[in-house]
């Protein structure tokens, strides 16, 4: 089944300046030994610091933590999109990153067009697509909007169709940022059910959050990361009363 | 794509291996880059009436107006002169977006690489089946011109698929190449531009190899050259020389060894870069 393993992860990112961003002056610099056009000074962020992490199925983990502490970039080295710079990550089963839910709507395609991009984004065949595609239609209540270009829905058509191809699949390892909502009540309400029934899908539900609320309803488990590195990890209510502390301590 | 196992390198050939892998998955995944490529086409003539073939639209009037001057300029017949410098410019065109486009893959594609978990490769097939795309729109001049003005076509006219396969094989390579050092140096996208703005007076698109007779040595060293004659000649109905299949295969050979090298190098730091 599904399984994440993290071994000692680091993750830095080179901040160039627009002068190291120059091919020109990196041949200057390479042509008179490093004397016109130096330009070093490009910063080192040091994003992820030393990760070693482990969760299998039925895990429901929630990354707390400040803005900056390296939640999203975790997400992503998850999701196989920075590979660590030291360490090693290992993912089994399908993953499946939802970082945000408009992402490639295409606002001059027609609704059931999207249902097919997004499909495909999500790794799906288009035969696969087409089996789920009148669930999804049936799900976003657009009917016969479907047939009109996005570009003609209000914001909440707009956020129902997003959302409903975004929970077509099921997922072994899910990959949430935050920032799933929008719409309207009635909307949401069924929305809230489809988005449990999609996380209860899911063998390992990662997510990073901000929001102790949504947290506490989501996770069992929880890792508390600042500045890259782990702080806590555990049961969730543990981890939120150390997340809580260090709040206070910063506080006064 | 059911497994990931991201490691930093564990021998030397793990980053090739990665490489290819990506190369390969990423060719696996043709309906999200082939249907991507469409929408990249139709996004640009949204809503006007004939769409797609404004691209087609503009390039007859370039030939047109360029086989009207230049016929006269250079002392030509039409009837000879507008069918070489059609299947010329069609196919420049081809070569000046494959190099262009190339240089602007990963940048363009930032937001799909940062949250998208697929192979980066499709961002490069989706470049060069887009502008394959837009040339078999454009190769319709070509069609409209063989209606009219006579052209001795003969069956090498199958040898213009062999040579289109070379070209695009190339632009997948070169857009590995650009792609790669473009997202990392970015000065790069202008640089290509400037230098296919000069390629396409340096290169016999609208004036031929032959007029230049002193200064031979010059074409033979201009890779764009044999691209457009090993597409072009089978065009007009002659076979080309193998000294342009040579030519042809030896820029294939050298991209490909090139984009092979550097692929497994930078290929998991494209996502940093952008």
């Amino acid at each position: 089944m599904s399984s994440i393993v993290l071994d000692h992860v680091s993750v830095s990112f080179p901040i160039y300046s627009a002068g190291s961003r120059s091919l020109k002056n990196a041949m200057i610099s390479a042509t008179t030994g490093g004397h016109i056009g130096k330009d070093a000074n490009h910063l080192v962020v040091q994003a992820l610091d030393d990760l070693s992490l482990r969760f299998s199925d039925g895990d429901r983990v929630a990354l707390i933590g400040h803005n900056g502490a390296g939640k999203t970039t975790l997400l992503r080295v998850l999701a196989g999109i920075f590979t660590p710079v030291s360490g090693t990550v290992k993912v089994e089963g399908r993953v499946t990153p939802m970082f945000d839910i408009s992402l490639g709507i295409d606002a001059e395609s027609t609704g059931y067009e999207n249902i097919i991009l997004r499909g495909l984004y999500l790794g799906l065949s288009r035969a696969e697509i087409m089996q789920r595609r009148d669930s999804v239609a049936e799900f976003t209540e657009l009917g016969p909007f479907l047939n009109l270009p996005v570009r003609t829905y209000s914001a909440g058509m707009h956020a129902r169709l997003a959302f409903a191809m975004a929970t077509c699949i099921e997922p072994d390892v899910l990959l949430l940022d935050e920032g799933i909502g929008a719409g309207d009540a009635e909307f949401l309400a069924k929305a809230n059910e489809r988005l449990s029934h999609f996380i209860a899908k899911a063998g390992i539900l990662v997510l990073a959050s901000h929001s102790v609320d949504l947290v506490r309803k989501l996770c069992n488990k929880a890792v508390l990361m600042e500045h890259g590195r782990l702080i806590h990890s555990g049961d969730v209510e543990e981890v939120l009363a150390v997340y809580g502390k260090r709040q206070a301590a910063a506080a006064s | 794509m059911s497994d990931i196992a991201a490691s930093s390198a564990r021998s030397w050939w793990s980053p090739y291996a990665a490489a290819m892998g990506d190369l390969i998955e990423g060719l696996g995944m043709w309906e999200l880059w082939s249907t991507l490529a469409w929408h990249d086409i139709r996004q640009r003539y949204r809503r006007s009436v004939i769409g797609p073939f404004w691209l087609t639209l503009s390039m007859g009037v370039m030939i047109a107006g360029l086989a009207y001057l230049y016929a006269a300029l250079l002392h030509q017949d039409i009837h000879a002169y507008l069918p070489y410098v059609a299947t010329g410019m069609i196919v420049f065109s081809l070569i000046s977006t494959l190099a262009s486009e190339g240089a602007t893959i990963f940048i363009g594609s930032a937001s799909l690489i940062l949250q998208l978990r697929a192979p980066l490769s499709i961002y490069v097939y989706q470049m060069v089946w887009r502008n394959l795309l837009i040339f078999f729109h454009n190769i319709s001049i070509y069609a409209l011109i063989v209606l009219f003005v006579r052209v001795d076509i003969g069956w090498n006219i199958l040898l213009a698929v062999v040579g289109l396969f070379l070209l695009t094989l190339s632009g997948v390579w070169v857009g590995i190449i650009l792609g790669g050092i473009s997202a990392r140096f970015r000065d790069v996208p202008p640089i290509v531009g400037s230098i296919m703005q000069v390629a396409f007076f340096l290169t016999p698109v609208f004036w031929t190899a032959d007029s230049l007779s002193g200064r031979a040595l010059f074409v033979h060293f201009n890779p764009f050259y044999y691209f457009i004659e090993i597409v072009r000649m089978p065009l007009l109905g002659k076979t080309p020389p193998p000294e342009i299949w040579l030519g042809a295969t030896t820029v294939a050979v050298v991209s490909f060894l090139v984009a092979i090298a550097m692929y497994p190098r930078f290929r998991a730091r494209v996502a940093y870069w952008v």
